[in-house]
């Protein structure tokens, strides 16, 4: 399976969830498990997405995930899961 | 598994820490290109550079995109010209240089270099001819960067060579004294040089290395800052400690992106250097994780201690976070290029002297040093040897890239812009080394018992 990580920071604001999830599901992203945490005093969202069956280049996905960030005056990223492995796991 | 901390502490890194990968940098050989006629040999330099890293820009853009860390620089590095263009003139070098030039602007690069000669025992024509051309090389191209490696540790130190370079140096800053000199900041003068560098302005593809290779320059120096700060008051070992583990994080995006960029160029993987690059960017400077570490300001005393603290943990952590390692390895320290220094240099806090006993412990050099643009060919030439001495002398890298501003004195600043900064012009000894560098001949290469 491969995976990418969604990171989602800046202040709380109402139904980002759903918003997140329907661009996802527009691009057949599957998300597979979302946490909730605090980063540098700014709310910060994290899920974990299954990308196999993506239907857009994953540039594309990263491209259209900031965008729905700025729209919600958010910052949102798409980064493929191998950059965390490689930094946190020997 | 992926964990919640791990996942925010890499895109704090990203976010607030500055944490990029410098370069992606292509090396080439041009040994196939190798023609009598310089038309001809021209030709296919552009033909092969332009074919063989078409899509370096492209695919650093989609590493850059799918893991989310920004990659700074793509690069070309080439086989010394010097190497391949046989007997050719000081015109038809700068031919040559102009055609590294375009291709490299085809390929939409920042920087393509390889534009140089190792003349560390002596030179032969096309070297000669090579180094003549400088001035007038960089002076007419945009992002062709050049270097000269003048000694080693086995041949010695070619001071007709050193001599050279102080005049070809003044040269270069007076042709481009339009932009104070910016000629100058291309080109570098080298001990021990490293044929795999990703790094300019002195990157070269080495003559043992593949027809291509990969090479890829790592960065972070406000990650690792960052981590200092958090640690505190620790002891050494500590300290030691966090920058290992930081150097090791660090590493690892090089390496990915290495092995990467590897792949879909389908180009051998050479090496990640693992250097700690900083920028004039805020947060991005080697001298505030001295100042970090408990220094006042950089270039006090204890900075040299600092220094060789922060090098070689970055390089015990670097080294176990990837498979190849090669480059220049270490913490840089340009004046221009790091706002730290800047600052250090501007209150009068670091000297020449201080940047001189800094580059025994780490990586590379005197470099982006702006000096009063009247300095005599041989006074820059002295500065070189004292420099490249070191390097001779502890077997290890040492460079010179000094800036002698035209019309500038001490107390003025030079800018150049980008990445290259800004820097205070700094002071030089004004007593005459011009009958020592007259020598000329080589000093010879040093013995290797006797340590003291």
């Amino acid at each position: 399976m491969k995976k990418a990580v969604i990171t989602v920071i800046g202040h709380d604001s109402l139904g980002i969830i759903a918003k997140v999830s329907a661009r996802c599901a527009d691009c057949g992203v599957n998300i597979t498990e979302i946490t909730q945490s605090v980063l540098s005093e700014y709310f910060a969202m994290i899920m974990l997405v299954d990308i196999s069956r993506l239907n857009v280049p994953f540039a594309s996905f990263v491209d259209a995930m900031a965008e729905l960030g700025k729209e919600n005056a958010l910052e949102i990223r798409a980064m493929h899961e191998d950059i965390f492995d490689a930094m946190h796991q020997i | 598994m992926l964990n919640t901390s791990d996942i925010l502490e890499t895109v704090h890194m990203i976010r607030e820490e500055n944490l990029d990968v410098r370069t992606v940098t292509v090396g080439i050989s041009l040994f196939d290109c190798v023609s009598d006629d310089v038309g001809r040999l021209c030709g296919r330099i552009y033909d092969k550079i332009t074919k063989k890293a078409e899509k370096l820009v492209s695919v650093a853009s989609e590493i850059e995109k799918e893991y989310g860390v920004p990659i700074v620089n793509r690069r070309v590095s080439v086989t010394p010209v010097s190497l391949i263009c046989g007997g050719a003139s000081p015109e038809d070098c700068v031919r040559i240089a102009k055609t590294l030039d375009r291709a490299a602007d085809t390929l939409g690069v920042n920087f393509i270099g390889g534009y140089s000669a190792l003349v560390q025992k002596g030179s032969t024509v096309g070297a000669e001819n090579l180094i003549r051309s400088i001035p007038e090389a960089l002076a007419e191209t945009k992002i062709v960067c050049s270097s000269v490696n003048v000694a080693s540790t086995k041949a010695g130190i070619n001071m007709d060579a050193v001599a050279e370079m102080g005049r070809v140096i003044k040269k270069t800053a007076a042709l481009t004294a339009a932009e104070d000199g910016i000629g100058c900041a291309k080109l570098v003068v080298f001990a021990n040089v490293p044929e795999d560098n990703p790094f300019m302005a002195g990157a070269f593809h080495g003559i043992g290395e593949g027809d291509l290779a990969v090479n890829v320059g790592v960065s972070g120096p406000g990650v690792v800052a960052s981590a200092v700060r958090r640690a505190g008051p620790v002891s050494f070992g500590e300290l030691s400690d966090v920058i290992k583990k930081t150097a090791f994080k660090i590493t690892r995006v090089g390496q990915l992106v290495a092995y990467e960029a590897s792949k879909r160029l389908g180009i051998p993987y050479g090496i990640v250097d693992l250097s700690l690059a900083p920028t004039p960017a805020v947060g991005d400077s080697v001298a505030r994780i001295l100042e970090e570490m408990g220094l006042e300001v950089c270039g006090t005393h204890g900075t040299t201690a600092a220094l060789a603290l922060l090098n070689d943990a970055v390089k015990k952590g670097g080294v176990m976070a990837s498979s190849h390692v090669g480059g220049l390895s270490g913490a840089f320290i340009p004046v221009s290029e790091d706002a730290g220094m800047i600052s250090a240099a501007a209150c009068g806090a670091l000297s020449i002297e201080k940047l001189e006993a800094m580059t025994a412990v780490c990586s590379v050099g005197l470099d982006m040093i702006a000096v009063p643009g009247d300095t005599p060919a041989e006074t820059i030439s002295a500065v070189i040897a004292d420099e490249i001495s070191i390097g001779v002398i502890n077997t290890k890298t040492t460079a010179v890239r000094l800036i002698p501003a035209p019309g500038k004195q001490v107390g003025d600043t030079v800018t150049f812009g980008g990445l290259l900064g800004s820097a205070p012009v700094m002071p030089l000894r004004t007593a005459s080394p011009a009958a020592f560098i007259a020598r000329g001949g080589r000093i010879p290469a040093p013995i290797h018992s006797l340590k003291n």
